[in-house]
């Protein structure tokens, strides 16, 4: 079994988001960087499912140079390898555009993601994956299991889940509960150093979106502190002040 | 040109979120002067899709075909990219749901779009078309500017309010050719808990965190939860403990949430928590640490032990509600 794992190179967790450049750039000045968090659980079941020689996991990035310690980290959690698209990931169009001309004649049993990269929360990519292949991909799942050439996963749905069953090739974005995320140990970090990575050129596709701003949430007001001891009067406030009750 | 919504049936039912994106692809027509069809897949009532008419569109299209009675992610994404040529649609409009996520991305590709998800506002059209999304999981919104000619919006549940509109809409039979290669999933079973509102789409939710104690300490946010008809939400550590389930987690890696009110207790609110719930309408913190951080984001706060803050607010709830 053959399973491709693409990877987004984002802030750390605890990042404070701020922009330079009149608001149009990401201010990445002390960022640190790290694998996106839901696919280190995608990357995290991938190895759990080929362990013991059952298959190889290659981990997939679209971005420069910069982000090859982020893949390395990839490969220290248990990749076998790796490749970079040699290019500034565009839009989520662009990036699945290239991880599917990557995976078209590669012959991956499965694809995965993580539900959406903690920058952008696209979840656009994995569907996109699958739509350029014509396989079916299946969006935010909690459960993977494999049975030979048949996979079932939970989907996430408003208020439950639907469990579902593919044959075939198929793409999936994890979410929380597909893996526990591994921790690389010192063998891992050891061995990424010297695990292959290869660097491919991309491909051409045409531009379909641009960011030209960002902007942050508005302050909120001061705080309006009720004491402990008239707990109740938050009823009120919230049902003729806030109107939300 | 025309604008193409497709409104997203459960149990053959239109939810809230639904006449949201109604109401939102509605307001986009008006924009472009043109007019709004909507599309419906699955087993729905004649009565329920005339509902629709309330919010906007001049037509409904019903597809009701045996292969598409239950959720296929790329067989309804063909559908409605079928549908949008048919109609000459170079706008499609979807809710951000967990089903919407999925298709939103096929159909983009299949019209080579550019995707907005996570939208929201309206778009401006000052000569460019840019809608803004939610970015950095709450932290930030990125104006997205849809550069391509045919264009995909995901709206955020809660961000556009329902707008009443009424027109007499002819709802139509699209008769949709199925690819058998268009249906490799199968629903094997689906699992709903419906004695709850669910959290992403949630008006009101009630969330809590270490500061319980133990996944024993739950039942009176439960009784607050019920009380208000709200959702139940959880921080991470508490999921990760296994007190609650991950799909109850909101915050930077778990779910984005922007509901109308945020009671917040026994949470701390570190920078990953509040990236999830900071664009909540309205937040409430009880929380007994008065340097909690969560207070410096929030609208009211009581300093209290959520042991004997919470059993008075049920308490005044019911007298509340009488």
């Amino acid at each position: 079994m053959k399973i491709l794992v693409c990877i987004s190179n984002v802030p750390d967790t605890t990042t404070k988001i701020t922009f330079t450049n009149d608001n149009t750039e990401f201010n990445t000045a002390g960022v640190q960087y790290i694998v996106n968090p839901y696919d280190e659980i995608a990357l995290s079941r991938a190895i759990e499912l080929t362990e013991g020689g059952k298959g190889t996991v290659t981990v997939i990035n679209v971005g420069e140079a910069a982000n090859d310690p982020t893949i390395r980290k990839a490969l220290a959690i248990g990749a076998d390898d790796a490749v970079r698209v040699n290019a500034a990931p565009r839009d989520a169009y662009f990036v699945a555009k290239q991880i599917a001309e990557y995976a078209k004649d590669r012959d991956f049993n499965i694809i995965l993601t993580g539900r959406e990269s903690i920058d952008y929360n696209g979840n656009q990519v994995a569907a996109m994956v699958g739509e350029f292949l014509d396989i079916p991909s299946i969006s935010i799942i909690k459960k993977l299991d494999i049975d030979g050439d048949n996979a079932t996963v939970e989907r996430e749905i408003e208020g439950g889940k639907e469990v579902v069953t593919v044959t075939g090739k198929f793409v999936a974005s994890c979410a929380e509960g597909v893996a526990e995320p591994k921790i690389p140990n010192m063998r891992g970090i050891m061995s990424a150093r010297t695990k292959p990575l290869a660097v491919v050129d991309p491909v051409s596709i045409e531009e379909v979106t641009k960011v030209t701003k960002y902007e942050t949430p508005a302050p909120r007001g001061t705080v309006k502190l009720i004491p402990a001891d008239q707990t109740e009067s938050l009823i009120g406030l919230l049902h003729s002040e806030a109107k939300v009750i | 040109m025309s604008v193409l919504v497709y409104v997203e049936q459960a149990e053959g039912k239109f939810k809230k979120s639904v006449f949201e994106a109604v109401s939102y692809a509605k307001a986009i027509a008006d924009q472009q002067s043109t007019n709004l069809v909507a599309i419906s897949i699955g087993d729905v009532a004649e009565s329920e899709l005339k509902e629709l008419g309330k919010y906007g569109p001049s037509k409904v299209l019903n597809v009701s075909v045996d292969q598409l009675k239950t959720f296929v992610n790329q067989a309804y994404a063909s559908v409605i990219a079928a549908a949008a040529g048919q109609e000459n649609a170079d706008i499609v409009v979807l809710s951000n749901s967990f089903s919407g996520k999925g298709l939103a991305p096929r159909i983009a590709v299949k019209l080579k779009a550019g995707l907005a998800d996570g939208a929201v506002e309206l778009p401006s059209t000052d000569g460019k078309f840019s809608v803004k999304k939610t970015a950095f999981s709450g932290k930030a919104f990125a104006i997205t500017e849809l550069t391509s000619a045919n264009k995909v919006i995901a709206l955020n549940p809660n961000a556009f309010g329902v707008k009443e509109n009424n027109t007499e809409a002819a709802i139509e039979t699209f008769s949709a050719d199925v690819k058998q290669s268009d249906l490799g999933t199968v629903i094997k079973d689906i699992v709903r808990a419906t004695d709850k509102a669910s959290l992403p789409d949630a008006e009101l939710v009630v969330s809590a965190g270490r500061g319980l104690k133990g996944p024993e300490n739950w039942g009176m946010i439960e009784e607050l939860a019920g009380l208000l008809g709200a959702a139940t939400a959880c921080s991470k550590p508490v999921s990760d403990a296994d007190w609650r389930p991950h799909s109850e987690h909101v915050g930077q890696t778990g779910i984005s949430i922007s509901p109308n009110l945020y009671i917040a207790i026994g949470i701390s609110g570190a920078i990953q928590h509040l990236a999830g719930v900071s664009s909540s309408k309205v937040i409430v913190v009880i929380n007994k640490d008065p340097e909690a951080p969560f207070f410096k984001v929030a609208d009211y706060g009581i300093v209290g032990d959520a042991f004997e803050v919470v059993p008075k607010l049920i308490e005044a709830l019911k007298a509340h509600k009488g």
